[in-house]
């Protein structure tokens, strides 16, 4: 899709006035919720995303459970207002595919093997989505794990990075800005989107996605600026934890 | 009835016998309610309402469609409530199941035969163009009393719903504002911050609405009556009662629920408190919503 709008100015300022390698504002907030074992509220540009994880707990139906191993079940949920034009309840293509990369991203680093037979159950709710949800649903899913103390080899984040402003000429591609953190115009007119997941700890990739169209330059640029947008964000998930226990500390004494 | 529920039944009808309940509250009060409208910037009007624990978030959207040919001149609503897994441990996914439909069905009931949308002003040309209002209720954390939840959130949500006449063609959206004009509905101009940052300045109007009833929900265990119940109250509960009350003092809809019964004096005390905190709720109402 091709549009008249221009993406980045020659400045190299974007729509929303960010630079190329600036975030849009991201907020975490830890343990939200009464009911869940572990919580999580995100709002990450225009997106707001809350995540509950219940569990470890028996995974049902018994032919789900794995005897080795527990299961982590992500379930990726829009909900019908979120977007503009309303959304028929319930999981699509779509959902369901992003349910399953998440799921894969997280059992890397949660510690399944101490859960035989056991479900940890992690649902993400996007309430309002503008671009870029699953890394902002699996950065909060990184988050409510952690609070509810899930062991963990690290806390998982997610960001994307992208091209935008290429031209389009006899079906080449040409020029274009790589940039962080796709926001909504970006995303649906832009060139390229490359959402990933990594463990902060150790740089390894848990989710890797893409689309459009990018030279292996681009791509190592987009790269760096992801992981760099990925340890950004991982400290602002580790404030939010500190900032939830914190309090629980000084009531204590 | 398994183990556990059993010892939680022991131990709050014990609380009750001394007047008490396990939160501390006494048998007549609400726990607190907030109201946050527009927490959605996709959704036409949405609100986050909390009741104590329960959080539900309800979303408004519109969209032209045609009407239902007995009501051609009327505009159309459809609630849809989720029990999402978020919410409780207890809730499963999937399609909608009983609770979740019996809770939208009570929401909407509530809200159509109330009367509180004007649905012929929902109306853009007679059997032909009529706005279809949907009603989603989005339950983020259950700690009983639903119903009360649900409602005065999709009301909410309604007070602040701006219909998206800019998504109608130029000709259409010009020719629904003279009638709405004719109906003596003005337009509000806002100031809204663009994408960019800047002030820009709207044109907007309103879903029209009247005074709505409030929903107040009470229920009954060991002959003893509390309105407002926790997870844990509505669990042991015998019977339920939800009333709904207008700013007149009338009574405007009710429900019992559960196979146990009340007398006629525990109904008489429950209408009673249930017009107390129905007007304290329809305040707050009202004044989330600027009104």
């Amino acid at each position: 899709m091709k549009s008249d709008i221009e993406l980045i100015d020659a400045n190299g300022k974007r729509l929303d006035g960010r630079t190329n390698d600036q975030l849009r504002d991201v907020k975490i907030e830890a343990g939200v919720l009464h009911r869940a074992d572990g919580s999580c509220y995100l709002e990450w540009g225009g997106n707001k995303v809350v995540v509950a994880v219940y569990g470890p707990r028996e995974a049902i139906p018994r032919h789900t459970q794995d005897p080795l191993r527990a299961i982590v079940n992500a379930r990726y949920n829009m909900a019908a207002f979120s977007v503009d034009d309303r959304k028929r309840p319930g999981p699509d293509r779509r959902s369901r595919e992003i349910s399953k990369v998440i799921s894969e991203a997280l059992e890397k680093v949660v510690l399944i093997d101490l859960y035989p037979r056991a479900a940890i159950d992690v649902n993400i709710e996007i309430l309002d989505a503008e671009a870029g949800t699953r890394c902002a649903g699996l950065t909060a899913a990184g988050v409510a794990l952690a609070d509810a103390g899930i062991p963990m080899k690290d806390i998982p984040v997610g960001c994307a990075a992208g091209k935008i402003g290429a031209e389009t000429k006899d079906g080449k591609v040409s020029g274009g800005h790589v940039v962080l953190d796709l926001g909504k115009e970006e995303d649906n007119f832009g060139d390229a989107d490359l959402p990933i997941a990594i463990s902060p700890r150790t740089d390894e990739i848990l989710l890797l996605q893409m689309d459009g169209h990018l030279t292996v330059e681009e791509f190592n640029k987009a790269m760096e600026l992801a992981m760099k947008g990925c340890h950004d964000v991982s400290k602002l998930q580790k404030d939010a934890l500190i900032n939830k226990y914190a309090a629980d500390v000084e009531e204590v004494e | 009835m398994t183990i556990s529920p059993t010892i939680k039944k022991n131990y709050l009808q014990k609380l009750a016998e001394q007047n008490k309940r396990s939160d501390g509250r006494k048998f007549s009060d609400y726990r607190p309610v907030s109201i946050e409208p527009g927490v959605i910037s996709k959704a036409e009007g949405s609100a986050r309402v909390k009741i104590g624990n329960t959080q539900v978030v309800a979303g408004i959207k519109m969209v032209m469609g045609e009407p239902y040919p007995d009501t051609p001149d009327a505009g159309v609503m459809t609630t849809a409530a989720e029990l999402i897994p978020l919410a409780s441990p207890d809730f499963e996914a999937g399609p909608p199941r009983g609770n979740a439909i019996e809770l939208a069905r009570v929401v909407d009931r509530g809200i159509r035969e109330s009367n509180v949308i004007d649905f012929e002003k929902l109306c853009l040309e007679p059997g032909e163009k009529i706005w279809v209002v949907f009603i989603d209720i989005h339950i983020i954390d259950y700690d009983g009393n639903l119903f009360d939840a649900a409602s005065l959130a999709a009301l909410a949500a309604l007070y602040g719903a701006r219909m998206p006449i800019e998504r109608l063609e130029e000709e259409d959206r010009n020719a629904y504002i003279k009638k709405l004009d004719d109906f003596g509905i003005k337009p509000v101009e806002e100031t809204v911050k663009n994408k960019a940052g800047d002030e820009e300045k709207v044109m907007s109007y309103y879903i029209p609405m009247r005074e709505p009833p409030i929903s107040c929900t009470s229920v009954k265990f060991n002959d003893v009556v509390v309105v407002d119940p926790s997870l844990d109250e509505e669990e042991i509960a015998e019977a339920r009662l939800t009333v709904s009350t207008d700013s007149n003092g009338s009574i405007r809809a009710m429900q019992k629920g559960l196979n146990g019964s009340f007398t006629l004096e525990e109904i008489k005390k429950i209408i009673k408190d249930s017009l107390v905190t129905g007007d304290a709720l329809r305040k707050q109402l009202n004044e989330s919503a600027g009104r």
